[in-house]
C-alpha cells in the first residue's frame, strides 16, 4: 500500500494524456509557441541592424567626401537618405528619429588631409537603441581609413593618417558572417523550453488546485511521488516534440549548421528539461491558483531571458548580473546548445555546464518535495 | 416520523468512526473545537449544522485529507493521524462540490478511480457501477457537461467503486431534485443493510429524520447528539400552531413570554418554546384576545436545531 506503484502511475499518466488531448488549446501552443517565437526572433529581430538613414552634411563636395560616402553605403550599414545643407537642419532629422546618423564633413575637410592634419570627422547618433548602431560605429572607423587610405597615393602617401604599426585582423569564427541566427536560433531552444514547460507544470496542478479535483486525488490511496511522476512525464514528451521542430527549423528555415552530436545534445536536453519541470512542481506547490502560478512562471522567466546571455552578451553584464545568471539553468544550457551545436563539443567540453543544471535540479526537487503536501492545509 | 432499527454495537467490531477532542485552526480561528463522534458500524449518521459550523472541515479529517491540530482516535480502527493511508483505501468519500475531472468521460473517471485503488476485474467493476446507476448510456459524455443530479450520481458511483468500509457523504444531495434524492437516500439505506456505515452532513430536515443517529454541530463544537427522536427530547421544545394570525400582531407575540421561535408555516405560525407551561398560557391569551385557533403540534427537528443555534439548550 505505502510503496510506490506503477500501476497508480499508469493511471496519473493515462489521466493526464487524455486531458492534454482534450485541451486543444494548451496543446496547439506547446507547438504554436516554438513555431511563433522562431519566426519572430529568427526573421523579425535582428541585433546586427544594416541600412540605417543616415544624413550627411557636407560643406564641400570634393573627392575625399565623395570617396567616403560611397563607402559608407557600400558597407552596407549606412544608407545616405538626406543631404541637408545646414547642421540644424540635420539635427532635426536626428531628434525626429528620421535619420540614426548625422555625419558632419567639416569644410575644409579635404585641404586638412592634404595638408597632414587630422581632420576631424563628426558623427552624431541617436544612440536611444545602443545596440542598434553598436556595429555600425565599429565599421565606421574602419572604413574611413581604408577609404581615404586608397586616397592619398602616390604623392600624397606620406599623408596617410597615422598607418598602424600593427596590422590587427580579425576573424569572426564559428559564425564568420555574424549571423545573427547563429546565435538566436539555438538560443530560442532554451528560451522556449523555460517558458513552456515552467508555466504547463506550474499550471498543470495549480488547475487540479482550483478546480478542487485536486482534493479528490489526495483522498485517493497515492503517493506524492506518483502524481508527481505522472504530471511531468508527458510534459518531457511535448519538451522533446518542441526540440525536434526547433531543430527542423534551426536546419531548414535558418540554415544553422549542427556539426556536434545530436546524441549529446539530446541527452543535455534531458538534463535542462528535468531543471525546468523541478520548477514548475516548486511553483505549483506554492501557487493557490493558476494566476499565481503564471505570475511566479514570469517572475523566473524575465531574469532567465534577460541575465541567461540570450538578451544581451553575458560578459557585458555587471558582476552580480552575471552571478544571478550563473544559478540560471538557462545560462548553461545556452552555452551548451551553442557549443554542440555550432562549435562541435564534445561530452568533456559541455561537462563545465552540465553539473550545474544537475545541481540546481537537486536543489530545487528538494524545495519543492518538502512543499508538496499529502494533505490539503 | 420514520424510524429505522438501529444497528446494535457488538464487541467484535469496534465503531467505525471513534475519535476525541478533534481540533483544527485555520489562521488562529479555531473551525472545530474537541469535536467528539462515535459511529456504529453500519449506522447512518446525519452530521449538521450551519454554514461554516465546520463539518467539512471534520469530514477531511476523518479521511485524512487535514491533519487535526490536536484530539486522536480512530477510524475503521485504524489511527487517523498515522494510518491516514490505508483509511484513504477503505473510505469512499463525496466531496461536498463536484470534484471528478470535467474533461474526462464518466467512463474514464470511473476508470481512474478503479486504477488508483487497484481494483481486481475493473472493466466488470465499472460496467456494474455504469448499469446499477444507470449510467451506461452516458458513459462517453464529459462528466462537466452533466447535469447536477448526474454528475451527483458519477461522484456516488465513483467512490463506492473499490467497496469502501465507510462513505463520508458532505451535502450529497445539495441541487438536486426531489425524486432524485428519494432514491439516493433509498440507495444509502440500501447499503447500509449490507454493512455499509454512511456519515453524511445535511441542511435537509427530511434528510435529518432518515439517519439513525444525528450530531448537530455549531462553531465547530458539538451541540446535541443522540436519535431524531433523543434531540428532540433532550431540547425539549413544545410547538403550537395559531392560524390566521394577522400581521400586525405578530410582533406583539414574538415579545410574550416563553415565546422563543416563531416561524411561518403557510397560513399557520408556529409558535415554540422550551417552558411549555409559560408558552401555553402566553399563547392562549394571545388567542382569545384575538379570536384565533391554535392547537399543539410536534415540534420539528428544525424548530430544535433552530433553538440549539441560538444557544441556552446544549
Ligand atoms: N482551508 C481553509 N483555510 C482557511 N479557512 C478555512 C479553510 N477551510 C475552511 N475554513 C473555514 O472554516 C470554517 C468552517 O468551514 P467548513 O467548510 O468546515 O464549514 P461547513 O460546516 O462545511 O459549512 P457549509 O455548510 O457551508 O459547507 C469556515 O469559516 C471556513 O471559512
Ligand atoms: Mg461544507
Amino acid at each position: 500500500m505505502n510503496r510506490f506503484s506503477w500501476r497508480r502511475l499508469w493511471a496519473v499518466l493515462a489521466k493526464e494524456f487524455i486531458q492534454m488531448r482534450r485541451d486543444r488549446l494548451t496543446f496547439a501552443m506547446m507547438v504554436g509557441i516554438p513555431v511563433m517565437q522562431l519566426c519572430l526572433f529568427g526573421y523579425a529581430i535582428n541585433t546586427d541592424p544594416k541600412h540605417l538613414p543616415t544624413a550627411v552634411v557636407a560643406a564641400e563636395s570634393d573627392e575625399f567626401t565623395r570617396r567616403l560616402l560611397s563607402a559608407m553605403t557600400l558597407s552596407d550599414y549606412f544608407e545616405l537618405v538626406a543631404m541637408p545643407s545646414r547642421i540644424d537642419e540635420g539635427r532635426a532629422l536626428l531628434r525626429r528619429g528620421e535619420v540614426q546618423f548625422l555625419l558632419r564633413v567639416p569644410p575644409d575637410f579635404g585641404r586638412t588631409l592634404a595638408r597632414g592634419e587630422r581632420p576631424q570627422l563628426l558623427v552624431e547618433i541617436d544612440a536611444t537603441d545602443p545596440v542598434a548602431s553598436g556595429n555600425a560605429i565599429a565599421a565606421l572607423s574602419a572604413l574611413t581609413d581604408a577609404a581615404l587610405e586608397s586616397e592619398l597615393r602616390g604623392p600624397l602617401a606620406a599623408l596617410n593618417p597615422r598607418p598602424g604599426a600593427v596590422e590587427v585582423l580579425i576573424q569572426r569564427r564559428y559564425n564568420p558572417e555574424g549571423l545573427t541566427a547563429y546565435n538566436i536560433v539555438p538560443g530560442l531552444m532554451g528560451v522556449i523550453l523555460t517558458m513552456t514547460l515552467i508555466m504547463m507544470t506550474g499550471l498543470a496542478i495549480a488547475r487540479e488546485r482550483e478546480r478542487g479535483t485536486f482534493e479528490n486525488l489526495l483522498a485517493m490511496p497515492v503517493r506524492p511521488l506518483e502524481i508527481m511522476l505522472g504530471k511531468l512525464i508527458p510534459y518531457i514528451l511535448v519538451a522533446y516534440i518542441q526540440v525536434a521542430v526547433i531543430l527542423l527549423a534551426a536546419r531548414l528555415l535558418f540554415e544553422v549548421p549542427i556539426i556536434g552530436s545530436l546524441a549529446l545534445l539530446l541527452g543535455c536536453v534531458f538534463a535542462f528539461v528535468i531543471a525546468n519541470l523541478s520548477v514548475g512542481l516548486l511553483f505549483s506547490t506554492l501557487a493557490k491558483n493558476q494566476m499565481q502560478a503564471m505570475q511566479m512562471t514570469f517572475f523566473f522567466f524575465l531574469p532567465s531571458i534577460l541575465l541567461s546571455g540570450f538578451m544581451f552578451p553575458f560578459r557585458g553584464m555587471p558582476g552580480w548580473a552575471q552571478t544571478i545568471g550563473e544559478a540560471l539553468p538557462l545560462t548553461h544550457f545556452l552555452r551548451i546548445v551553442r557549443g554542440i551545436l555550432l562549435k562541435a563539443n564534445s561530452a568533456a567540453e559541455v561537462w563545465p555546464n552540465l553539473w550545474p543544471l544537475l545541481l540546481f535540479t537537486l536543489v530545487v526537487v528538494g524545495l519543492g518535495a518538502k512543499r508538496f503536501r499529502r494533505t490539503l492545509d | 416520523m420514520i424510524q429505522h432499527q438501529q444497528p446494535t454495537p457488538t464487541p467484535s467490531h469496534p465503531p467505525a468512526i471513534d475519535v476525541h477532542g478533534l481540533t483544527k485552526s485555520f489562521a488562529g480561528k479555531r473551525v472545530v473545537d474537541g469535536l467528539d463522534l462515535r459511529v456504529e458500524r453500519g449506522a447512518i449518521y446525519g452530521f449538521l449544522g450551519p454554514n461554516g459550523s465546520g463539518k467539512t472541515t471534520s469530514i477531511r479529517m476523518l479521511c485524512g485529507l487535514l491533519t487535526a491540530d490536536s484530539g486522536e482516535g480512530t477510524c475503521l480502527g485504524l489511527d487517523v493521524r498515522r494510518q491516514s493511508a490505508q483509511i484513504k483505501a477503505q473510505v469512499g468519500y463525496m466531496t461536498q462540490k463536484f470534484t471528478w475531472w470535467e474533461d474526462l468521460t464518466i467512463e474514464e473517471n470511473l476508470r481512474f478511480a478503479a486504477r488508483m485503488h487497484g481494483i481486481a476485474r475493473a472493466p466488470r467493476v465499472i460496467e456494474g457501477a455504469l448499469e446499477r446507476l444507470g449510467l451506461a448510456q452516458r458513459r462517453r459524455q464529459l462528466a462537466g457537461e452533466l447535469s447536477g443530479g448526474w454528475k451527483q450520481r458519477l461522484a456516488l458511483a465513483a467512490c463506492l467503486l473499490h467497496q469502501p468500509k465507510l462513505l463520508l457523504l458532505d451535502e450529497p444531495t445539495a441541487g438536486v431534485d426531489p425524486k432524485a434524492r428519494r432514491d439516493f437516500w433509498a440507495e444509502i439505506h440500501a447499503l447500509a443493510r449490507e454493512g455499509l456505515t454512511v456519515l453524511v452532513s445535511t441542511h435537509y430536515m427530511d434528510e435529518a429524520e432518515r439517519c439513525h443517529r444525528l450530531a448537530y454541530i455549531n462553531a465547530g463544537r458539538l451541540l446535541a447528539e443522540g436519535t431524531p427522536a433523543q434531540i428532540l427530547a433532550r431540547v425539549g421544545l413544545s410547538t403550537f400552531a395559531i392560524h390566521g394570525v394577522p400581521g400586525a400582531a405578530v410582533a406583539e407575540l414574538k415579545a410574550l413570554a416563553g415565546v422563543e421561535q416563531v416561524v411561518p408555516f403557510g397560513l399557520r405560525l408556529h409558535v415554540s418554546g422550551t417552558d411549555s407551561r409559560v408558552l401555553a398560557d402566553s399563547v392562549g391569551a394571545f388567542g382569545h384576545r384575538h379570536q384565533l385557533t391554535w392547537e399543539p403540534v410536534d415540534a420539528t427537528l428544525e424548530d430544535a436545531f433552530i433553538a440549539l443555534m441560538r444557544g441556552g439548550h446544549g
